[in-house]
């Protein structure tokens, strides 16, 4: 006979929601007792999505305290901001979310563009769209790979990692690189759309929706990743907004937050697509949110490609704007422009702005002060996975290690973003 | 509520109530509870040392402002100087039904100077206020947690002050030598 003593199950059944924990309301702290032990996971490790520090304390394999902790990929891009004029600004902005890089680079564009009151074309606002929904299923392919790989099912990561090329192809063949594009700018986009793109993106719009289908096949019915999933990591609605999560992680809970609706700004008022939300807020919620929230960005990105207007892709403003390149050999004016605005760049007048827009991963805000220079006097970014990860130590206590590691893979953290 | 909002702003995204520190917790309670401003997007502490000497293009003459000095094109505008050094603004929003109907609650503050922690009003200010304490030195009075959360423990200073060196510093390791 066995007298090995088992450690305690979760005490919680599942499906009942996590509690903001008294104190902090992002750590959680252990109870008194023996036989606790303290262990460090990260800040490398492979499941806390780059360098995420997690101080837990653990009672046989029951999490019972959580402390997170952030900071090791801070590269001060907020103050680097400050430094730099406001047209070098562009290419720090996609560093931050390496993976929803154009919705960084919308916000910070966006937040300037309402600071010095330009008006962008429509055939702009009409790109700048279709990019940016590429760019979420970008990041949720991305996230979807990656928890599969946690999760041991290895070929749903190839499955996703193989679309996610052909995402990246089309950035490429627009903007010229595959990431960190550079390709909004103030006033519209950098360039027009290339030969050969509409049949390309109609290709892919035609592939996606079926190859969503087939990860749907292979995970949403699927008894190992339900089991893993379902009742992870619940949070009420109530918690979710005053513990500040937006985008997915939100609508999960059944929330229809969405600034493309709610604040809406480019194309997305004209725009028919359906808000996705969940139910109850666990992380298999999350994980539908965001695969079926694809469904909905090719449907948007099918919708800009029937009806793309035509037209001037950049504003005319030559205060603000680059002449055309062809122009710096014939005129005068237009090389003192460019000169000016390069080596110079513009001044914007005094005044702050908090430009949010939906990025994948939620609300990513910018918030800008000028003091009427040709630099930002304050740069501040509100990150979703800054946000999002404080709701890690609610979510995993009274649950298995193994537990605690969908939680972190579920709420979708980018480190370089919530560290900045 | 009668002396505790001194200035209103109309602003180009969303007003800006400007409130007395003390009354923070008050106005934000009501924001909350009356006027549906349940959601808290960002605590964003602003440090105005020396804000507006370096606007190119004006440079203070005998006569006022040299709007055609170099680099101005004619269109820098000094900004109006700020009553104390530190802004602290906490950008708030109405999710749920309806528009978000954002609203921004600044605080001005002299260095040193406590604000009260909103972390009783919205829990997600818990790490928004302990990046600005981190990085911008604004003590939140009342915080449960008040710690460094994105530079080390150990380190010194607050590096996005305006007077924290750019270059030239000598770099901070742990137990370096």
């Amino acid at each position: 006979m066995s007298t090995v003593e088992h450690p305690p199950a979760p005490v919680e059944p599942l499906f009942t929601p996590a509690q903001i924990p008294p104190g902090a309301p992002s750590k959680v702290d252990p109870p008194a007792g023996e036989d606790l032990i303290t262990v460090n996971f990260g800040p490398n490790h492979p499941s806390t999505h780059g360098v995420l520090r997690l101080i837990v304390t653990l009672d046989g394999e029951v999490v019972v305290g959580l402390d997170a902790d952030i900071g090791y990929v801070h590269t001060g891009f907020e103050k680097n901001f400050e430094q730099k004029t406001y047209w070098k600004g562009i290419t720090y902005a996609p560093r931050m979310d390496y993976v929803a890089f154009f919705a960084n680079e919308l916000a910070y564009v966006g937040a300037v563009e309402k600071l010095i009151g330009i008006e962008v074309p429509e055939r702009a606002q009409w790109i700048r769209t279709l990019f940016a929904e590429l760019n979420r299923i970008h990041s949720h392919l991305v996230y979807l790979g990656t928890s599969g790989v946690e999760m041991g099912a290895m070929s749903v990561f190839f499955y996703c990692l193989r679309e996610r090329d052909y995402v990246l192809d089309l950035f490429e063949m627009a903007t010229g690189v595959r990431m960190h594009d550079r390709y909004p700018q103030f006033g519209g986009v950098a360039e027009d759309l290339p030969k050969g793109f509409y049949a390309e993106c109609r290709k892919f719009c035609e592939m996606m929706p079926r190859r969503i289908d087939e990860y749907l096949d292979l995970l949403a019915g699927n008894p190992v990743w339900k089991s893993r999933y379902q009742g992870i990591g619940t949070i009420s609605k109530e918690d979710a907004i005053a513990m500040g999560l937006s985008g997915p992680n939100l609508r999960a809970t059944g929330v229809p937050y969405d600034l493309r609706r709610t604040d809406p700004y480019l194309a997305y008022p004209e725009l028919d697509f359906d808000v996705v939300v969940g139910e109850r807020g666990d992380a298999y919620d999350r994980f539908l949110c965001r695969t079926k929230e694809m469904y909905e960005s090719v449907r948007i990105i099918e919708q800009c490609l029937d009806r793309m207007p035509s037209g001037p892709v950049m504003a005319t403003d030559r205060k603000y704007v680059l002449p055309p390149r062809a122009e710096l050999h014939t005129s005068m004016e237009s090389l003192i422009h460019h000169f000016k605005l390069v080596t110079e760049g513009f001044r914007v007048a005094p005044g702050q702005v908090y430009y949010p827009v939906e990025s994948p991963r939620g609300e990513f805000g910018c918030y800008l002060v000028s003091d009427g220079g040709p630099k930002p006097w304050r740069a501040h970014f509100r990150a979703p996975s800054f946000v999002s990860l404080q709701v890690t130590a609610m979510m995993s206590v009274n649950r298995y290690v193994g537990d605690m590691i969908v939680v972190v893979g579920s709420l979708d953290g980018v480190m370089g973003e919530a560290d900045r | 509520m009668p002396g505790s909002v001194v200035g209103h702003e109309k602003g180009i995204d969303m007003p800006t109530l400007t409130v007395k520190p003390e009354k923070l917790i008050e106005v934000c309670t009501y924001l909350r509870d009356q006027q549906g401003k349940n959601f808290l997007s960002a605590v964003s502490a602003v440090d105005h040392d020396g804000y507006g000497d370096a606007v190119a293009g004006y440079f203070g003459t005998e006569r006022g402002r040299d709007l055609n000095a170099p680099g101005s094109w004619g269109a820098a505008q000094t900004p109006e100087q700020p009553p104390k050094r530190f802004a602290v603004r906490y950008h708030l929003a109405h999710v749920g039904d309806g528009p978000t109907d954002r609203v921004r609650v600044q605080v001005w503050l002299d260095d040193g100077q406590e604000v009260p922690s909103v972390v009783p009003v919205w829990p997600t200010a818990d790490w928004h206020e302990r990046e600005q304490y981190d990085l911008m030195g604004v003590v939140f009075a009342g915080h449960p947690n008040l710690r460094r959360l994105i530079m080390p423990n150990d380190w010194d200073g607050h590096p996005l002050r305006k007077d924290y060196p750019i270059g030239g510093e000598p770099v901070q390791f742990t137990d370096a030598e």
